[in-house]
């Protein structure tokens, strides 16, 4: 395995020739090129996804700590369990293949929209079960003084809980958001043309299987490390002197 | 402690063993009286018909081979099925995990680099399945549709090319397997599945109505599959092209052609019914292991 072929990713795609700049224009299409195009994908499933699941995860969550609402929050336990419990892989299948077929218009939904329901939905349970664990941490007094000021229920979780159970769960988010970029590479399976799929049928082409895989390891990386510096350097902004858990360990 | 060092040292025996016999399998197989033969999981030519057991006629032709490569070396040969993938073939001939790799592997170029192949058994044409209604005939009519291939085949770049050269335009899907391929196009996401004859071959033989679809189109190229082995073994390449020439001298490779390809099998009992190619008669007839890119210049 010592025999490297690092040129491998400045072949054009079609009659495998090595283009000068590598970096193709025009008609040449090169690896790179590619590459670079699937790492688009991986991002913008990601991040769709993640916008998605923070969405419906936000929601979820608070209607599950909602007094007085028994439906609503048996509704939302219903939700977390159902997306929690079923695998990733399968949900992406079900999404595909199943409720199309039970509902017609979708079949003309791309496949995109339906992986980022999917990983969206499915990351949402998560998210929020984090919520609640957020906002049951906090002491019972604040929500009974965010009512004796005469909030109503939208105002004291809008103005008195949220703001601090979103900062208590900035450490799992984190890690969420990290996630929902390596669990995108299960969109391959439903064809779109991310990094795993990159990988898989480049690998295959060029007979460059570790070299192509480096790369793609790199750009997950890449990714991920951007997101986790985002969310620490979010960390630290939104951090309120004073507040316990902020002022703990800060870092994750 | 002790069973680790125990492990290490068995294990670098190990290693070292298979290393020093890296390139003269015959010795290898002959000392071991174990030959291990690649298998794929569901390629027309070579798959599992469940609880281990695999079948296809690249699978039974490779087991022939084995027997014959028994009384080479003077031992009758176990047989251990090795299950590879597209990704892992290449690297578990070199590594010496695989003997001997009879599934769907096209001899081109570029594998030439990392192992050799054994006379060509089988010529697989790409062409493409759609629906009988669909009215798609030519590769033309393809342009604005969407095609279907599956990741990780050497159809894709067929594909690009074709598109390419004939200024048509169409949208490409890849599916993750052969068989998801085939359900984009029967769910309707794609409107063509390009790939090996023999694959769509028995795509449509699985499906709920083969009547449905419709194999049509020109050959997009032409590729020779063979035996891949490791490369750099003069000695053992000669026993396996030996043994094919035999099988294909007594008439016994068009038998089991006609047990694989025209006869019902298992495990579902259906008939890929799949007559044997001029081009795959033409290899029979003049055994050889050129790449494929020796067919595209004809």
């Amino acid at each position: 395995m010592g025999n490297w072929d690092w040129m491998v990713f400045c072949k054009d795609t079609t009659d495998g020739t090595l283009v000068a700049s590598c970096y193709g224009t025009g008609h040449e299409y090169t690896y790179l090129n590619w590459m670079i195009g699937a790492w688009g994908w991986t991002i913008a499933v990601s991040l769709s996804a993640l916008a998605v699941a923070l969405l419906a995860g936000s929601i979820i969550g608070i209607l599950r700590t909602l007094p007085d609402s028994p439906w609503l929050v048996r509704f939302g336990n219903a939700w977390v369990e159902l997306f929690r419990n079923v695998p990733l892989l399968v949900q992406i299948f079900l999404w595909y293949f199943v409720v199309p077929a039970l509902v017609p218009p979708m079949k003309s939904f791309p496949s995109f929209a339906l992986v980022v329901i999917a990983l969206g939905l499915f990351t949402s349970a998560r998210i929020a079960e984090q919520l609640r664990s957020g906002i049951q941490a906090l002491p019972r007094g604040q929500r009974y003084a965010g009512m004796a000021v005469g909030f109503t229920t939208p105002q004291y979780y809008r103005y008195v809980l949220l703001p601090m159970a979103y900062r208590i769960i900035l450490p799992p988010l984190t890690s969420e958001s990290m996630n929902i970029f390596k669990n995108s590479s299960v969109a391959f399976a439903v064809s779109v043309p991310e990094l795993t799929q990159f990988y898989l049928q480049a690998g295959e082409e060029t007979a460059r299987n570790m070299e192509v895989y480096i790369g793609v390891v790199v750009l997950y990386v890449i990714s991920a490390m951007v997101i986790n510096r985002l969310m620490a350097y979010v960390e630290k902004h939104s951090r309120v002197p004073g507040f316990v858990v902020a002022g703990g360990t800060g870092g994750h | 402690m002790n069973k680790q060092i125990v492990a290490l040292t068995i294990s670098m025996l190990a290693a070292g063993g298979a290393f020093a016999q890296a390139n003269d399998t015959l010795a290898k197989i002959k000392a071991s009286g174990n030959i291990s033969l690649g298998v794929r999981d569901s390629s027309a030519l070579s798959f599992s018909l469940g609880g281990g057991k695999y079948g296809g006629f690249h699978t039974e032709m490779a087991e022939r081979i084995a027997e014959d490569l028994g009384k080479d070396v003077g031992t009758k040969l176990a047989i251990t099925f090795t299950p590879v993938t597209s990704q892992n073939r290449i690297p578990l001939v070199q590594n010496g995990t695989v003997d001997l790799e009879c599934g769907s592997t096209t001899n081109n170029a570029a594998r030439q680099k990392d192992v050799d192949f054994a006379s060509t058994t089988y010529v697989e044409v790409v062409r493409m399945v759609v629906k009988a209604n669909s009215g798609i005939k030519e590769l033309k009519d393809l342009n604005g549709k969407t095609v279907s291939t599956t990741t990780g085949t050497t159809s894709v770049q067929t594909l690009r090319k074709n598109e390419r050269a004939q200024g048509i335009d169409f949208k490409e899907v890849l599916g993750k397997d052969h068989a998801d391929s085939f359900l984009l196009l029967e769910s309707g996401r794609a409107d063509a599945f390009v790939m090996d004859g023999s694959i769509l071959a028995a795509n449509v033989a699985k499906a709920k109505n083969p009547a449905d679809f419709k194999i049509v189109g020109p050959e997009l190229s032409v590729e020779p599959i063979a035996c891949m082995l490791r490369k750099g073994d003069p000695a053992f390449l000669k026993a396996v092209d030996a043994s094919i020439a035999r099988q294909v001298k007594d008439g016994s490779l068009a038998k089991l052609y006609d047990k694989w390809f025209i006869q019902p099998i298992p495990p579902a009992n259906v008939t890929m019914n799949l007559p044997v190619s001029d081009a795959t008669k033409a290899a029979w007839a003049n055994l050889n292991n050129k790449p494929m890119e020796d067919y595209v210049k004809k």
